[in-house]
């Protein structure tokens, strides 16, 4: 668990984290969500201990953590890729940093394994590439197979197999009953991985909600269908809620019913559907849209 | 392990006891930066350059000039330190390897990951300087020792005094260049760690030990009086460096000035490491 209280950190005279509140529970992927800037990063500094927060607090597992006897037990973090010493190789950096926690080699090269750099761990990490750099960075925050994990954009850089080998990892993680807190600045790959998302903009909390609230505010933006009977369509959908925008091609912009009704409505009506598409890119949307006018989701979230 | 509902990759198992993390100790701290040290192949270059520099460089001035004859004005002390000129050049790399152990880690972003874990960050100063200097110590002695029995050796053999480790200052002369690059390697990594950035600690360090003492030789004598005191002199004093003869502090009393920059340099590494964001 990480419980932020009115965290707050400028550098100067700029603010990079302003008043944060929030509480990561355990057992769940939390999403933390933001443009580029917002203070993702420096958010997770402060958990880490690595900045000293102007004012506020900030607690992991329910302890002030550069306090804790055991701090691998407690919290892994990936900062970023370039965290590691280029002049060494996986296997020394992941070493090194084991040490500090009495851990041993056996674990380093379990999750060496599970990181799957085997091939490269004698390899001094300088030429890794931005997606190897990656995966040693997820590998250094689990040696302590600690009670939270936080990881900052970790999909950063990596493959499709990468992207999803994170997904599962992340997944299994809470699944343990451990806490994940992931940054991303990609709507589209939280809402596959997390279930509850933290939208920060500017150092601000902006909201807090479920995916399935994000979601359905963000898919309410509608389905885009592509036939030649678009008048028909319209007459067939047509209900109290439901809008059918029709621009003058063959395809509409239908919201207030779902891909599904709609495919279950055209195919009773006989009407031929040459692509039906729920419009997903309106995640990117809705997010763009509470990052940059808080107030007007703020009816929406709950907290 | 729960039910495999997916194929996933092995994950972070069930803690199991022999991999789990423990509390962070400092002899644990020790190991890790070892691990880190042992790992660094510049560790390893600048090390072989130290021993090839003064045994070497020993070995190529005892060749050198009229066969060494001990009198009252050569003493046989001064023969070794003479024999010891590599240590000129040998702490600069000593410097660059103590600069680079702390200032290594701020450029690669490492201090990150390792502040992250240990999160007391003393512990981190503390044994960077227990590692280097277990490492320093012992391999310059030997490379002084090293040295001794060659330049002797090379001396005895073309016609010049047979000179003994028992000899007055001799020992001290051996065992003092080993302790002087040994706070060498320390003022270095305190420099690595209060400036944080590889070429502002290397560019302080080389003028505070090669560009000032020239400098300070060459002042009007009314204002030289500092000279005596600025780290490079007042260290050579416990093993007569060759180029700073003459000094007026004894030998120990010069070695305790230079132990007394290392501290407050040190103080002060401790000091920004522990108060100054990482």
């Amino acid at each position: 668990m990480i419980e932020l209280d009115g965290l707050t950190k400028r550098y100067g005279d700029k603010t990079a984290v302003d008043g944060l509140s929030f509480v990561v529970e355990p057992g769940v992927v939390t999403g933390f969500l933001g443009p580029n800037g917002a203070g993702k990063s420096t958010t997770m500094r402060l958990i880490a201990g690595l900045d000293r927060p102007t004012s506020g607090t900030v607690r992991v597992n329910g302890k002030h953590y550069p306090g804790a006897p055991a701090p691998m037990a407690e919290l892994g973090i990936l900062l970023d890729a370039r965290s590691v010493h280029p002049g060494l190789s996986a296997r020394n950096n992941l070493l090194a940093l084991a040490r500090t926690a009495g851990i041993g080699r056996r674990r380093v090269d379990e999750v060496i394994e599970l990181a799957g750099l085997a091939e490269v761990a004698g390899t001094r990490a300088g030429g890794f590439s931005l997606g190897m750099g990656q995966r040693l960075g997820v590998a250094a925050a689990l040696l302590g197979q600690p009670r939270t994990v936080v990881l900052d954009e970790p999909v950063n850089g990596l493959d499709p197999d990468g992207v999803r080998w994170i997904r599962l990892l992340l997944r299994s993680l809470a699944d343990e009953g451990r806490t994940v807190f992931v940054s991303s600045h990609l709507m589209s790959e939280m809402a596959q991985t997390a279930t509850h998302l933290v939208v920060l903009g500017r150092g601000r909390l902006i909201t807090e909600a479920s995916v399935e609230e994000f979601t359905s505010h963000a898919t309410a933006a509608g389905v885009l269908v592509r036939t030649p009977e678009t008048a028909r369509l319209g007459q067939v959908l047509a209900a109290p809620g439901v809008t059918v925008i029709n621009d003058g091609t063959d395809v509409v912009r239908v919201s207030g019913v779902t891909a599904e009704q709609i495919g279950a409505a055209a195919w009773r009506a006989h009407l031929p559907v040459y692509e039906l598409t729920p419009a997903h890119a309106s995640l990117e949307e809705a997010f763009m849209q509470v990052t940059k006018d808080s107030i007007e989701y703020h009816a929406g979230a709950t907290r | 392990m729960s039910a495999p509902a997916v194929q996933a990759p092995a994950t972070a198992q069930a803690p199991a006891p022999a991999t789990a993390a423990g509390p962070v100790t400092q002899a644990r701290v020790v190991r890790a930066e070892w691990t880190k040290l042992r790992g660094l192949r510049s560790t390893w270059w600048c090390g072989l350059g130290a021993i090839v520099l003064i045994v070497g460089l020993g070995a190529a001035v005892a060749e050198g000039g009229a066969p060494y004859k001990v009198t009252a004005a050569n003493t046989a002390a001064a023969a070794i330190s003479d024999s010891l000129l590599g240590l000129l050049l040998a702490q600069l790399m000593l410097g660059v390897v103590g600069v680079l152990a702390f200032s290594g880690e701020y450029g690669t972003g490492m201090i990150r990951a390792t502040l992250a874990v240990v999160p007391a960050r003393l512990p981190v100063l503390w044994a960077k300087l227990i590692v280097l200097a277990g490492l320093v110590l012992p391999v310059t002695l030997l490379c002084a020792v090293a040295d001794f029995f060659t330049a002797t050796a090379l001396e005895s053999a073309r016609g010049g005094s047979v000179i003994s480790l028992a000899a007055p200052g001799v020992l001290r002369t051996v065992a003092g260049s080993a302790l002087y690059l040994t706070v060498i390697v320390i003022i270095g990594l305190a420099l690595g760690g209060l400036l944080r950035k590889t070429a502002a600690g290397l560019a302080v360090f080389a003028a505070v030990f090669f560009v000032v003492p020239i400098i300070a030789g060459a002042l009007p004598h009314s204002i030289q009086g500092f000279a005596p005191y600025l780290p490079s002199n007042a260290g050579g004093a416990l093993w007569g460096n060759p180029l700073a003869t003459g000094n007026p502090l004894s030998p120990w009393a010069g070695f305790a000035v230079l132990c007394g920059y290392a501290v407050v340099l040190t103080t002060a590494a401790a000091w920004r490491l522990r108060r100054r964001d990482a």
